[in-house]
């Protein structure tokens, strides 16, 4: 089972009291003893972004990318002429931007709540991980695994580190493409995380290697891979394939109410890249992600990306077709529940001929809970034989579950084609009654109704994430009817 | 002294305090009431700022385009010439913002079974009841809240049709608002007003008209109408609205469709002028059984720019809407199809359909299409689709096979093509009228 980001009980901070749906936000609460030894304190200024870079030994060049994103994101408003008002409630004084290493907060095993120990349970997560999962541990004793996969992969030449070291060891290879796929000033979130990043994966594929088995940031636990503000790059050089995954289905209790990746994808001509995220935070955490890849010629991006937990999360995983015959795909699962937002989609940037692709995006709202799909499909003028195909489906389980669809398509020319497709829906009654009628209860009927929904892009995950996304579901829907 | 300072802060182009004030003075006899009510909708066009590329009801659409300037408010008119309607003999016409000629004979005979053919302005002394109910009483959602209270403000005539409880009106009533002379504004205005289980059909006609021979398509000139349909319990109303203003004109209309028990409004709107037009549609099904069907042709070339937005606002439950909106884009032509279905949380049982087609005739056009979804009850059936393409090369084909000409294909399959929206039409003669429309402007 594979971490990064996770599902929606009961988390809590009391400085920062949700008003959606009047949830109580203060049970579950979590209370441990803050004995930071090495932190850049609360609050965001130049001296955070120096102390960061200082603590983790920078080249100049990083310090001063860091100094103009700081400006940059200062300077920028926030996004709320179109996203939800909700952003205004992040109070960026009261954040913590950089924990060194092996400095997590801890808690015992004791003051873990029992429904949390429950949901590890139904999960059938080993003991060692649900310490670390709640915390418990700041370190998972997973560096044998890592290793193991890391010299795995050395010996194709692929480079497999933390971005910190990547970018001290490597900066032939990774400065070329660090933070040219997504632009510091890209948003205001996208330059916050690039002036205090930390963590993450930064990998290299060489030419014509393919990496047969998935690298998984879960190896990578206790070198700070649950940063809030992680930065992965990935570059996958001509005709070599690679597949990452990142998070884990099981929930995780951050102890920070603020997470803002940047992940950049680089594939060169016929590389191909699958990047995997099952997003599972707390229903506290504003999970605030930009992700966007280049296809060049011939190569090939699928984000896979499922987002369960958190209490907002703004995310549009987005490839710029840029070779002739890229393709770019994203497959997507939004689940909200009471007092979650999830607001998420895609974007298709066509910049090249005969490049096609594919936006399959899947939400279910259950309670109070609203899913969002905002997607952006761009074809300018004077490609030809462009193709992009999207659908949103959307699932409503309660009477006051909310979806909103916002898609935007430009079209130029008249040698492309697109075509998208929405609905939305209810569970079929006939299909609940039936199945009751064969000795289900309503809520496996109801259960068995949304796996059967998310079914056909659930089987295009690995299969231990489908599996372990069909129990989550079950879980999800537990008391959303009757 | 703030209050001047405010209303000069927001752009306001040819439309002056002292423009407007002469307005006024020109209204005669008209009630109290409705003056105040323009004042305070020319207090909000002047306070209000022109959009900009952070408003989202704006996206994708020429901002630049939107110039108040050069335009003059006329009521007179220096032409005369009244054009024969496409759709049979107009009841009213205007130009100018001002009624012309003579459908006296047509009234009279609807006069006689209740039903009211007149202007607005004989109204407001006549009906100012209903005008009051009536007339924008909508809330405009969908961005242009600047150029509606300009419309409220300077709008000096307009058709108001009230067709009483159980009346049936078989004839098309053919309303044609013209627009004469270089630079003119006009602010057309039709109020149709369909009582419980009436039924009628409307028909407006927006043409530009010039003394000048062969000059009627290339004279500047500024439209901003409105539209207010309202069908009580059981009613059945058909609105038809084909635009035909010269291709220098920016043009606004504004529609708001509000849709009672049982009641079925079905509108198809044609637009062919203009050099920027902007269209923006209101559906509000208000009691169950309502349904509203939202049709909409577009053909559109040279360098055109058609911004259509609506909004297909559930409100009560088992309502149904259906809309349709084909694009023809020939040339370097843009069109925005930007689309809204709001299901509120008490709307069970809704069924609504969007669907958004564009037809790709050239390399240099562009088309937007946002179709978008907020639904807040489950128990719903939404789904809206949208799709961009070119003829299909395999039909090309089929019909070159059978000897038929390229050219001549691609115009059949292009007629085809408008076909689907067209054949919703019930009324054959109408349905005539709109694909001949369409076929003069493809032979300019």
């Amino acid at each position: 089972m594979p971490p990064t980001d996770t599902l929606s009980l009961p988390a809590a901070d009391t400085a920062m009291a949700n008003p959606v749906a009047g949830i109580d936000q203060s049970s579950g609460n979590f209370s441990y003893p803050q004995n930071y030894e090495f932190d850049a304190g609360t609050g965001l200024s130049e001296n955070t972004v120096r102390y960061i870079s200082e603590v983790k030994k920078e080249a100049p060049w990083i310090l001063e990318f860091r100094l103009n994103a700081l400006k940059k994101f200062l300077a920028m408003p926030m996004p709320t002429h179109w996203a939800t008002k909700d952003l205004e409630n992040i109070n960026f004084d009261k954040i913590r931007y950089y924990l060194s290493q092996g400095q997590k907060p801890k808690r015992t095993w004791d003051e873990v709540p029992d429904d949390i120990k429950k949901t590890f349970e139904r999960l059938g997560i080993p003991e060692q991980e649900r310490k670390f999962l709640s915390g418990v541990e700041a370190q998972f004793d997973s560096e044998a695994a890592y290793s193991n996969i890391k010299d795995l992969v050395a010996k194709q030449g692929v480079i497999f580190a933390n971005s910190t070291e990547a970018l001290r060891e490597h900066p032939e290879i990774f400065r070329k493409f660090f933070g040219k796929v997504i632009p510091t000033g890209d948003n205001k979130f996208s330059a916050l995380n690039s002036a205090v990043f930390s963590g993450g994966s930064f990998i290299y594929v060489p030419k014509g290697v393919k990496v047969a088995q998935p690298l998984q940031a879960y190896f990578r636990i206790n070198a700070e891979n649950f940063g809030q503000f992680e930065r992965t790059l990935i570059i996958a050089d001509e005709g070599s394939e690679v597949v990452y995954m990142e998070g884990c289905t099981a929930p995780k209790f951050s102890t920070s109410t603020l997470h803002s990746a940047v992940v950049e994808l680089v594939a060169l001509k016929g590389a191909k890249i699958q990047y995997i995220t099952v997003q599972n935070w707390a229903n506290n955490v504003f999970n605030l992600v930009t992700k966007r890849g280049v296809a060049h010629e011939e190569a090939e991006i699928k984000w896979i990306d499922c987002n369960i937990g958190s209490r907002l999360t703004m995310k549009y995983p987005g490839v710029v077709l840029k070779g002739r015959k890229a393709r770019g795909e994203v497959l997507s699962i939004a689940l909200a529940n009471d007092g979650q937002h999830q607001d998420t989609g895609a974007k298709m940037i066509h910049a090249a001929d005969e490049t096609t692709s594919n936006i399959v995006a899947k939400s279910i709202s259950v309670g109070q809970g609203r899913s969002t799909y905002r997607g952006i499909v761009h074809i300018p003028r004077h490609l030809k034989g462009c193709r992009n195909n999207t659908e949103c489906d959307a699932l409503l389980i309660n009477t006051n579950s909310r979806t909103d669809t916002y898609p935007a398509i430009t079209v130029r020319g008249d040698r492309n084609a697109t075509q998208h497709e929405a609905s939305v829906s209810k569970v079929n009654e006939e299909m609940i009654f039936y199945m009751q009628s064969r000795g289900l209860t309503e809520g496996q009927a109801m259960s068995l109704a949304v796996n059967g929904f998310i079914n056909d892009l659930a089987r295009q995950f690995p299969m231990e994430y489908s599996v372990e996304l069909k129990r989550l579901i079950d879980l999800e829907m537990e008391g959303s009817v009757g | 002294m703030s209050d001047i300072a405010t209303i000069t802060a927001a752009p306001i182009g040819s439309f002056t305090a002292e423009v407007f004030a002469a307005h006024l003075a020109s209204l005669g006899d008209a009630p109290a009431w409705w003056l105040e009510r323009k004042r305070a909708a020319y207090a909000t066009f002047a306070s209000l700022p022109l959009p900009t590329r952070t408003n989202e009801g704006w996206r994708f659409s020429n901002l630049s385009g939107l110039q108040l300037a050069g335009f003059k408010v006329e009521r007179v008119d220096p032409n005369g010439q009244l054009l024969a309607s496409p759709f049979g003999p107009a009841q009213l016409n205007f130009i100018n913002n001002t009624t012309v000629g003579d459908g006296a004979g047509a009234r009279a005979e609807l006069a006689a079974r209740g039903v009211l053919v007149t202007t607005l302005s004989a109204a407001l002394q006549s009906h100012p009841d209903l005008i009051r109910e009536h007339f924008m009483a909508q809330p405009q959602k969908l961005g242009s809240e600047k150029f509606a209270a300009l419309h409220a403000a300077f709008v000096s005539d307009g058709a108001f049709i009230y067709v009483p409880r159980g009346v049936e009106v078989p004839a098309p009533i053919v309303i044609t608002h013209a627009a004469s002379g270089s630079g003119t504004a006009v602010f057309p205005h039709t109020l149709v007003i369909a009582e419980e289980n009436s039924k009628a059909t409307v028909v407006d006609h927006f043409v530009s008209v010039s003394d000048i021979p062969h000059s009627a398509l290339r004279t500047p000139q500024f439209a901003c109408g409105a539209n207010d349909l309202y069908a009580g319990h059981g009613a059945q109303l058909t609105y038809l609205a084909a635009q035909n203003w010269s291709r220098d004109t920016l043009s606004f209309q504004f529609n708001s469709t509000v849709v009672r028990r049982d009641a079925r409004v079905q509108s198809l709107n044609l637009h062919l002028g203009g050099r920027q037009a902007r269209h923006e549609s209101h559906s509000q099904l208000q009691a169950p059984g309502a349904f509203s069907e939202m049709l909409a042709l577009t053909v559109a070339d040279g360098e055109q720019e058609f911004d259509q937005r609506t909004l297909q606002i559930h409100q009560a439950p088992n309502t149904k809407s259906d809309l349709l909106y084909k694009n023809a884009l020939r040339d370097r032509t843009r069109t925005i199809f930007s689309g809204l279905i709001v299901v509120d949380s008490d709307a069970q049982k809704t069924d609504a359909y969007q669907s958004n087609r564009n037809l790709m005739l050239s390399d240099d056009a562009e088309a937007s299409s946002l179709p978008g979804l907020e639904i807040q009850a489950n128990d719903v059936r939404c789904t809206h689709g949208a799709t961009s393409s070119r003829l299909d090369p395999g039909q090309e084909f089929y019909l070159q096979s059978r000897g038929i000409p390229k050219a001549a294909a691609d115009e059949l399959l292009t007629f085809g093509f408008f076909e689907e929206v067209l054949s919703r039409l019930a009324s054959e003669p109408l349905h005539d009228a709109l694909h001949q429309l369409i076929k003069t402007k493809f032979k300019q």
